[in-house]
């Protein structure tokens, strides 16, 4: 009925100390590359403590070694089982020009949707206002916006920038942590099947067009454009890309017509959820220290033109980032590892996925 | 992988179970909290350093305090469940470590994903969404660990195991009839000798009266499995006479 437990720990307790010791050593440096009778001893050692776990669950109740060896098991086959690439080093550089452009890409019909459902409430926030000019405390939740266009660029423009004099970093702060928050929250809503993220969406583009709208009826497009524009051309694609985030997480979630399950789906994006919501948040940041130091300085402190050019500047730079950056350094490693002839598409996407796993971003 | 009660059990290839033991709500909850006063506290030290840095500029200390806050609360889980494999310091304080739902190692997005959900979880307030999800999954899985395929289960302590004190090579009366011992051994289930195993390993912490009740108890059943003859159980307190079965029911 039971094994001599006092021999059998005397007989086994060696190779138990063994893989200790290795699991030791891969907790202190998991980057080391191990030998191939290195590797040959730990999966031999994994192996029997497997063997031994099996015999102690099977003969005998003793439950401190039965839970010190499934700890032990347990420990080993993540190590052993595991092929995600589990030693995340950070490569900020080529992680924010290489990989961030290359996932956006990778999932551009969520962002296209994420477009089409903001630009939707756009519409719709602007004619609900053309219709009806009283509506806009029902339509925009902002009180400061709730006066007349015309007086608010009066007043704004009257100011010269005094009132932001001394506040711009922590109004910058304030901003971005806002703006990161929304944004997380837009992805997260993902999890919902996708319908938080698309509710917010509509909302973020009911309240944009109906500013808009109210600011160009009011016949200050002008001053639309240069308030906007320097920080609204990063900030507003930063939400959408957050709102990217949420509808992969939500494809993910509702999986119609993937062969693969849930847990595969969710294992599948995760890598890319967290990219797209870091490369998100590093727009965020630079939107918060634009709209800080730049948007709230009008004429004739800073003429209109130099806003709009430098927002349509930097929206020019954002199209070519998020379009192209990356594509030479696979274009590059796909020489490296020479792929003979013509690449179709499939194969060039293919590529791309093997040469990403090789550069240690496999997900 | 199988969930049983509050345990999921995996399956690895080689054909071995193994089981994790899910953490509950309510150490999740005080996990959380120690984790809040940390934050809290680290926001203090970050609050005296941006009064330092009012000296210079007072806005840039506002700011400074404000993203400090901010990166301190989302970051803090993040960097400290991947240097600590799955545990923050409230969860190592209770024993608790995040880990792969399939057992498998935890990878870096698995843990930023499951932080950066937080905030979905906290909804409407004070965590609903999230404790809901808790109580309605069978792994006790809040969004964040759905989404991120984790699951948080009790940690174990590795020790290894330490006979040596427990069945000590002496003398034991019992062994004298051995045509009795076998019997014992033949009716004694793989339960009742685990449960007499761990009164054993744990005696040491029971209140006196408590362990001389529960020995008398555990003994009580034994001579009823199996009658030794008076000369080979004369003198033997209670738990000697445990100690001597579990010596016949471990050694053969």
């Amino acid at each position: 009925m039971i094994v001599d437990l006092k021999r059998f720990i005397k007989e086994e307790q060696p190779f138990w100390t063994e893989l200790e010791e290795v699991l030791e050593r891969r907790v202190k440096d998991p980057d080391r590359t191990m030998d191939i009778p290195e590797l040959r001893r730990f999966h031999y050692l994994y192996q029997r403590a497997s063997a031994d776990l099996s015999r102690i669950a099977t003969f005998s109740s003793e439950k401190n070694i039965r839970m010190y060896l499934e700890g032990l098991v347990a420990q080993a086959y993540g190590e052993i089982h595991e092929g995600r690439g589990r030693h995340w080093r950070p490569k900020p550089m080529r992680w924010f020009l290489v990989r961030f452009p290359e996932t956006f890409r990778a999932h551009i019909r969520a962002f296209a949707l994420a477009v089409f459902v903001t630009l939707l409430g756009a519409v719709f926030g602007a004619g609900a206002l053309g219709m009806d000019e009283e509506a806009r405390e029902a339509l925009m939740p902002f009180e400061h916006l709730w006066g007349n266009p015309g007086d608010r660029v009066a007043m704004e423009e009257q100011s010269e920038g005094e009132d932001m004099a001394g506040h711009h970093a922590s109004f910058a702060s304030e901003l971005l942590t806002h703006n990161i928050q929304v944004s997380i929250l837009a992805m997260g809503a993902g999890i919902s099947w996708g319908i938080g993220t698309l509710l917010i969406l509509l909302t973020n583009g009911v309240i944009l067009g109906a500013v808009c709208a109210d600011y160009i009826l009011a016949g200050e497009g002008v001053f639309l454009a240069g308030w906007l524009l320097p920080h609204g051309v990063v900030e507003i694609p930063a939400i959408l890309i957050a709102a990217q985030a949420g509808l992969v997480l939500a494809g993910a979630v509702i999986g119609s017509g993937a062969r693969e399950n849930l847990s595969a789906r969710l294992v599948r994006v995760s890598g890319d959820l967290v990219t797209l919501a870091g490369g998100m948040a590093v727009m965020l940041v630079w939107a918060g220290i634009i709209e800080s130091f730049l948007s709230q300085y009008h004429a004739p402190v800073l003429p209109y033109s130099v806003k709009i050019g430098f927002g349509c500047a930097e929206l020019c730079v954002l199209v070519l980032f998020l379009s192209k950056s990356g594509e030479a350094f696979y274009a590059k490693a796909a020489r490296v590892i020479r792929v003979p002839g013509p690449v179709s598409r499939l194969g060039a996407r293919l590529m791309a996925a093997r040469t990403r796993r090789r550069a240690g971003y496999g997900r | 992988m199988d969930v049983r009660r509050n345990t999921v059990v995996a399956r690895t290839p080689e054909g071995v179970s193994f089981s994790l033991e899910l953490a509950g709500p309510v150490s999740r909850c005080m996990a959380f909290l120690l984790d809040i006063c940390c934050v809290m506290a680290m926001q203090a030290v970050a609050g005296k350093a941006a009064s330092l840095m009012g000296i210079l500029s007072m806005d840039m200390a506002s700011g400074f305090a404000v993203v400090s806050y901010f990166v301190l609360s989302m970051g803090y889980g993040m960097l400290t469940e991947w240097a600590w494999r799955g545990q923050t310091l409230g969860k190592r304080l209770l024993r608790l470590r995040v880990m792969d739902a399939d057992g498998l190692a935890l990878t870096f997005p698995q843990i930023a994903l499951r932080n950066l959900l937080r905030p979905v979880d906290a909804l409407p307030a004070m965590y609903l969404a999230g404790g809901l999800c808790m109580l309605a999954t069978r792994r006790a899985q809040r969004l964040g660990d759905i989404a991120a395929r984790t699951i948080v289960v009790r940690a174990r302590e590795t020790k290894e195991p330490d006979l040596d004190g427990l069945l000590p090579d002496k003398y034991n009366s019992l062994r004298r009839i051995p045509h009795l011992a076998a019997r014992l051994r033949q009716r004694v289930g793989v339960e009742a000798a685990g449960i007499a195993l761990s009164a054993l390993t744990r005696r040491d912490g029971m209140n006196p009266e408590d362990r001389v009740r529960l020995f008398a108890e555990i003994a009580a059943y034994f001579k009823e499995t199996v009658t030794f003859p008076p000369e080979a159980t004369e003198g033997l307190s209670d738990e000697r006479y445990v100690k001597n079965v579990v010596d016949v029911l471990y050694r053969t």
